[in-house]
């Protein structure tokens, strides 16, 4: 009992000491109030992840008193009197911050500092996403000075830089970049920030992007990039332009290009002006003027183009938030090859028995029937809030008109009317949230989706290739980069997209019959004319795509990429509706209405090294496509022009798997050697055969002198060699027709056949002269084909009826100001 | 926040774009323009008059074109013809040898023939330049036996290459509009 009274009593004399002490000290702190006792601590940290900054200058403004941070980021200023202070806080990584603090009493408050400051516009819009999304995924970027060197060509023609990259080329102007063997709706283009919806299904339909607005272009090979979209069985291309710093400047620069293969050039002219505060503005614009092509013996008629261009853009870019607005306008005009367009299989029989084109006239800028005229519009909108310790949420809204119009050699009143003349609309929305404060497990989750409506003009007289439709989807996805150890991380991710088509078709009824449609799709006909149904199909789709993947940094600068993804492509309007004859490639194209999505399953390893004077990716990898959408000849029909092959988009499975690799090495430290490779197979494992229109193996070898004491001087020797491609299907066929001399015959029309391979070798030299104060001028010289070689490429569509380009002499100003 | 107020209108302003843009009109139906779906050939002699047609009424469809010829030509003997190309997709059918005429320069109709029936064809018209053109034409037949007639419009021919005039299609370039072979019994 007495032990526990006495305690009892302990404690409350110790609650009384206490009560007294903490009166005793509110009474002296009040007491004190004028005294200069107090103390201002806190804790600086990175704004972005919340870490500790070590070594931060406070200083108080207009006294001499100023502490550092400590490892903890903690710092303790003591002796202050009541009122307010004013502080400056500075580090080496940061922009330094002013902030007012009231001290009444022993004052704490946490600051957060802006770290990384030479990063940030990387941090910002740079698709830093881009990067954490495919951390796996085997990806390779091309910089500005590359770009630039193309800046009178095309995206497609600069990609090629890439070991794995090839075109599919309609003469030397419509490039489309072919990404391990794929091309078209498989490759998705994204340009600044926007997904191109430009009509991409056409094998002749090139990007309709100018390459001058690129300031770098990165290639994911595969569809680890999910963000964009889950149908890129073949690959994402990212086209960023130029970051805006953030000082208070006005700089850009004018790229001026003359080459002699085509008598013309281009000229592209950028500015751009900064503020301190995150505000821009920048304006862009290019023109481009060439007459037709030579190759090595020949004019290639009709081949002229022209390019104008212009972008506008502006914006607020602050750490914390901030928004761009963008606007671009492309239109082109490129005339196809004359003696391309033939009416009938004896002239495609006439055309590959000839060794030169069937139409040869003299050098002019005219471009005439055949060619194309397209225009893209493209108008974006983004938004971003970032949220310290938490993540960054981007919002974009954008809008693309496409019109494409396609001139042919027509009779009578509809000479000067386009063929076809489509406008395509795409309203897109997206949001995402980034939550990338914990360096070790970064997530993101967004949603998007798009409308679409196509409209081809009924006033070309032409019955329309691909029909009204409009097209709504959505998509969502999630993706998760985590740290599994200090050298690895997991990368994992998952998207869902729903696309729903609604179309309106004409069929001949004829068509509609020998397609065996009026059996499954009898329902679908709203309407009866002559001899044509008007059909209203309606397709929904479920689509589901992944990937996941590590990346190993292992000693010795050496990285391991491993990479599994899952894709699903639905399939597009030209798959589904097709139904015509298609006049550069003498073949009745036929859609089919019962198409599947396509699904790839890729398998990607990557392994690389960098090091001061050797470094090398080898990227092999494994394709697996389920209902692989192919098109191929079936047999012949009988029209009034004679007869034609019948192509049909069928679904098939197919293997494709390849070997990627390139090598730089510093031989001395002037010289340098570069070397890349590609291989791929591609077989059709259903029908146990080559797939059509697969690059060949390439190999492209380089030499580079340079010297920077000499006005970074340049001089570089590459040669090209692109092997035969000895796999490809037999699609020869029979056609029977009358001659002059020898009544009617009967020809085996041989289109199959790559053409044999060839190797061009190309100089490439360039100086810089700071003549100005802060301007520099860039002169180059180059010579493409510089043996003037005779070449046609198995991927180049006319290589059916003429040589591809011959020697080109270029002359290039660059001026940055 | 307050900054998070302007995704809501971007959002807002863009769903009425999407409403304004979704009315739902029905594509007007197009009849193809260019196509010639029929030939009609009139070979006259005297009282005797022989068609040849060539008839493919779905035009690029799959349906065959159809050829009919309407008797058996006479021996040794020399007959008249007239071109006559219809499209027939549109009714009423439009008269496609008018437009032929009227660009007659870019013209060029050949006849090519297989088998001793036929001794030979030759043309009795001109375009503007004074070249062959082929609408009209005469054909002489041989003796009693068959033969093929192909008839073929070559659209742009380059008229001035070798032989081009004379009737020889080797040479003459440019892409086929139209082209149908008949077979012919002469008696």
């Amino acid at each position: 009992m007495t032990t526990q009274s006495s305690s009892v009593l302990t404690y409350i004399f110790n609650m009384k000491k206490l009560f007294v002490t903490i009166i005793f000290v509110v009474i002296s702190m009040i007491a004190s109030a004028q005294k200069c006792s107090y103390t201002f601590k806190g804790k600086i940290t990175d704004y972005h992840d919340g870490s500790p900054l070590f070594g931060a200058l406070i200083q108080i403004i207009g006294t001499d008193v100023e502490v550092y941070s400590d490892f903890d980021g903690n710092f303790k200023i003591e002796n202050l009197c009541e009122g307010t202070i004013e502080l400056q806080i500075s580090h080496p990584e940061c922009d330094s911050i002013l902030k007012t603090i009231a001290i009444q009493g022993d004052t704490t408050e946490n600051i957060k500092l802006e770290h990384h400051l030479e990063e940030i516009g990387e941090v910002i819009v740079t698709d830093n996403h881009l990067k954490s999304t495919t951390n796996s995924g085997a990806e390779s970027t091309i910089s500005e000075k590359v770009i630039q060197q193309y800046s009178n060509g095309s995206i497609g023609d600069a990609l090629k830089e890439i070991s794995g990259i090839s075109s599919l080329n309609t003469g030397g102007s419509i490039v489309k970049p072919v990404v391990n063997g794929m091309h078209s709706s498989r490759v998705l283009i994204i340009n600044n920030g926007v997904r191109m919806q430009d009509q991409e299904w056409g094998v002749e339909h090139a990007p309709n992007v100018d390459i001058n607005t690129a300031s770098s272009i990165t290639v994911v090979k595969g569809a680890s990039a999910l963000r964009y979209g889950g149908d890129a069985v073949g690959g994402t291309i990212v086209i960023d332009g130029t970051q805006p710093l953030k000082a208070d400047s006005i700089y850009g620069k004018t790229v001026l290009t003359g080459v002699s293969n085509g008598r013309g050039g281009s000229i592209t002219s950028s500015i751009i002006s900064t503020k301190k505060s995150g505000w821009y503005a920048k304006g862009q614009g290019t023109f481009k003027y060439l007459g037709d092509y030579e190759a090595p013996d020949y004019i290639l008629s009709n081949t002229g183009s022209r390019e104008k261009d212009f972008s506008i853009g502006g914006g607020l870019r602050k750490l914390e938030y901030g928004f761009n607005t963008y606007y671009s306008y492309y239109n082109t005009q490129i005339g196809i090859l004359r003696a391309s367009h033939i009416g009938s299989v004896s002239d495609l029989v006439k055309a590959l028995e000839s060794n030169t084109p069937t139409v040869i006239n003299d050098f002019t800028y005219n471009i005439n029937a055949p060619y194309q005229d397209v225009t893209h519009h493209l108008a974006k909108f983004d938004f971003y809030r970032r949220f310290s310790e938490l993540g960054k949420l981007s919002f974009q809204y954008d809008f693309q008109k496409n019109n494409r119009k396609e001139y042919d050699i027509r009779r009578g009143d509809d000479k000067d009317k386009p063929s076809m003349d489509m406008v395509l609309n795409t309203h897109s929305l997206s949001t995402v949230f980034d939550f990338d404060a914990v360096q070790s497990n970064k997530f993101s989750i967004g949603i998007s989706g798009n409308y679409q409506k196509n409209t081809p003009n009924p006033e070309t007289g032409v019955r329309r290739l691909i029909p009204d439709y409009e097209q709504l989807n959505l998509g969502v996805f999630g993706s998760l980069d985590h740290q599994l150890s200090e050298n690895t991380i997991l990368d994992i991710g998952a998207r869902y997209d729903f696309n729903h088509i609604d179309a309106k078709k004409y069929y001949i009824t004829s068509r509609w019959v020998e397609r065996g449609y009026d059996e499954e799709f009898a329902d679908i006909i709203v309407d009866e004319y002559d001899t044509q149904l008007l059909t209203n199909p309606i397709f929904n789709f479920h689509n589901i795509s992944g990937t996941i993947g590590l990346k190993t940094v292992l000693k010795n600068n050496n990285n391991l990429l491993v990479n599994v993804s899952l894709a699903s492509r639905s399939p597009n309007a030209s798959e589904l509706f097709s139904d015509g004859l298609h006049h550069s490639a003498a073949i009745i194209e036929l859609g089919d209405l019962r198409m599947k999505q396509e699904v790839s399953k890729k398998l990607s390893l990557n392994y690389s090294k960098q090091s001061n004077n050797i470094s090398f990716d080898i990227n092999p990898y494994i394709n697996l496509i389920k209902d692989f959408i192919v098109l191929q000849p079936t047999g012949i029909e009988q029209t009034t022009r004679g007869a034609f092959p019948v192509w049909e988009y069928s679904q098939i499975n197919a293997l494709f798997t390849g070997i990627d690799a390139s090598l730089d090495y510093t031989i001395v430290p002037n010289l340098s050697f570069s070397s890349k490779a590609a291989y791929i197979y591609a077989q059709d494992t259903e029908n146990d055969r080559p797939i059509i229109d697969i690059p060949a193996t390439n190999w492209t070898n380089s030499i580079l002198f340079t010297r920077s004491d000499w006005n970074s001087f340049e001089a570089g020797l590459k040669y090209e060699t692109v092997f035969k491609q000895t796999r490809f299907p037999n699609n020869d066929f029979d056609i029977s027709y009358t001659t002059t001399t020898n009544g009617t015959i009967t020809k085996t029309v041989a289109l199959s056949e790559p053409p044999k391979g060839y190797g061009l070798l190309h100089f490439n030299t360039q100086c810089t002269f700071n003549w100005f104060k802060k301007s520099d001028l860039t002169v180059g010289f180059s010579i493409q084909n510089l043996l003037n070689t005779r070449y046609r490429d198995y991927l180049n569509r006319q290589r059916y009826y003429a040589d591809d380009l011959g020697r080109n002499f270029k002359v290039q100003l660059t001026f940055t100001y | 926040m307050k900054i998070l107020k302007y995704p809501f209108i971007a959002l807002l302003v863009s769903f009425s774009f999407m409403s304004c843009s979704s009315d739902d009109d029905t594509p007007e139906v197009i009849n193809e323009e260019e196509v010639i779906t029929t030939m009609n050939v009139t070979l006259t002699n005297g009282s005797q008059v022989i068609t040849l047609q060539s008839q493919d009424l779905d035009g690029d469809g799959p349906n065959d074109p159809v050829l009919t010829v309407s008797g058996n030509l006479a021996a040794n003997t020399t007959y008249s013809g007239v071109i006559e190309l219809l499209n027939e997709t549109e009714s009423p059918a439009e008269d496609v040898t008018e437009e032929v005429a009227d660009e007659n320069t870019d013209h060029q109709f050949f006849f090519i023939t297989g088998g001793s029936a036929i001794a030979s064809t030759s043309y009795s018209d001109t375009d503007d330049d004074g070249k062959p053109l082929g609408i009209d034409f005469s054909l002489v037949t041989g003796s009693a036996g068959t033969a093929s007639l192909t008839i073929t419009l070559i659209h742009q021919p380059d008229k001035d290459a070798s032989g081009v005039s004379d009737g020889d299609i080797t040479n003459a370039g440019g892409e086929t509009d139209f082209t149908a072979t008949y077979a012919i019994t002469v008696e």
